[in-house]
C-alpha cells in the first residue's frame, strides 16, 4: 500500500520544462556576457545539452517518440561544432 | 511505481541542469565554469534520457536513447578537453586567486607538446620563475 498516491506525470514534465527554461535563460546570460570566445563556446555546448534534455522531457509529455531522433542529431552537431570552434580559437591565437 | 521513478528522474535531471547553469553564470573564470557545466551536463542528460527509456520501454526508443547517452558520455569529455586546451593556448586568464597552475611553463608553445615528468626534474634551471608548488611540504596556516 506504499506509494498509493498517483503521480501526475504531465505536471511533473511541465515543472521540468520550467526548470530547463530557467537554465536556458541563465546560459543565455553567459552567452551574451562571456568575455572570451571559449566562454561562449562552453555556453553553446550547455545550450545544446539543455535542448536535448528538453526534447527528452517533451517526448514524455507528448507520449510519442518521433522527436527523439532530433536529439541524436543535435548531440552530434553540438560535439562537432564545439571541436570546430576549439580548433578555430586555437588557430586564431587570441582570446 | 514506474511513474514515481520517471518523475524523480525528470526532476533530478532538470535540477542538476539548473545547478550547472547557475555555476556557468556565477563561477569566476572559464576553467571553473567548464568544471561546473561539463559533468552536470552529462549527468542531467543521462537522467532525462533514462526517464524516457523507462517511460516507453520499447526496443526502438531504448536503443535511440541509449545511443544518445553513450554518445554524450564519450564526446563530452573530449569536447571539454579540446576547448580547455584551446583556451589555455590562446591565453584566457585564470582567476586571480588561483593557487596552483600546474601547466605553467610546461607547454612548448611552438610544437604544442606537453613536457611531462615530475616537477623540476629535467628543467630545473628555467623553472625558477614563479614556482608552481609551495616549496615546503607542509601547508601554511596563514590564511
Amino acid at each position: 500500500m506504499m506509494l498509493a498516491v498517483q503521480v501526475n506525470l504531465p505536471a511533473v514534465a511541465n515543472v521540468a520544462l520550467l526548470l530547463l527554461s530557467a537554465s536556458l535563460l541563465l546560459t543565455f546570460i553567459r552567452l551574451v556576457r562571456g568575455p572570451s570566445l571559449p566562454d561562449r563556446v562552453v555556453a553553446l555546448d550547455q545550450f545544446a545539452a539543455i535542448v536535448v534534455g528538453m526534447i527528452a522531457v517533451y517526448t514524455i509529455d507528448m507520449g510519442r517518440d518521433e522527436v527523439l531522433r532530433a536529439a541524436i542529431v543535435l548531440a552530434l552537431i553540438a560535439f562537432l561544432s564545439t571541436v570546430a570552434f576549439a580548433r578555430y580559437a586555437e588557430r586564431r591565437g587570441r582570446p | 511505481m514506474t511513474n514515481w521513478i520517471i518523475a524523480v528522474l525528470l526532476l533530478v535531471g532538470s535540477i542538476i541542469m539548473l545547478i550547472g547553469s547557475v555555476g556557468l553564470v556565477r563561477m569566476p573564470d572559464l576553467y571553473s565554469r567548464m568544471q561546473a557545466t561539463t559533468k552536470s551536463m552529462t549527468l542531467a542528460v543521462v537522467c532525462l534520457l533514462l526517464a524516457v527509456v523507462i517511460y516507453f520501454g520499447e526496443p526502438g526508443v531504448t536503443l535511440r536513447a541509449l545511443l544518445v547517452i553513450t554518445f554524450y558520455c564519450v564526446t563530452s569529455p573530449i569536447a571539454a578537453h579540446m576547448i580547455g586546451r584551446a583556451a589555455y593556448f590562446c591565453g584566457v586568464p585564470l582567476w586571480e586567486k588561483t593557487q596552483l597552475d600546474e601547466l605553467r611553463g610546461r607547454y612548448d608553445h611552438k610544437t604544442r607538446t606537453l613536457d611531462s615528468g615530475p616537477a623540476g626534474a629535467e628543467s630545473g634551471a628555467d623553472a625558477g620563475d614563479a614556482p608552481r608548488y609551495q616549496s615546503d611540504p607542509s601547508p601554511t596556516e596563514t590564511s
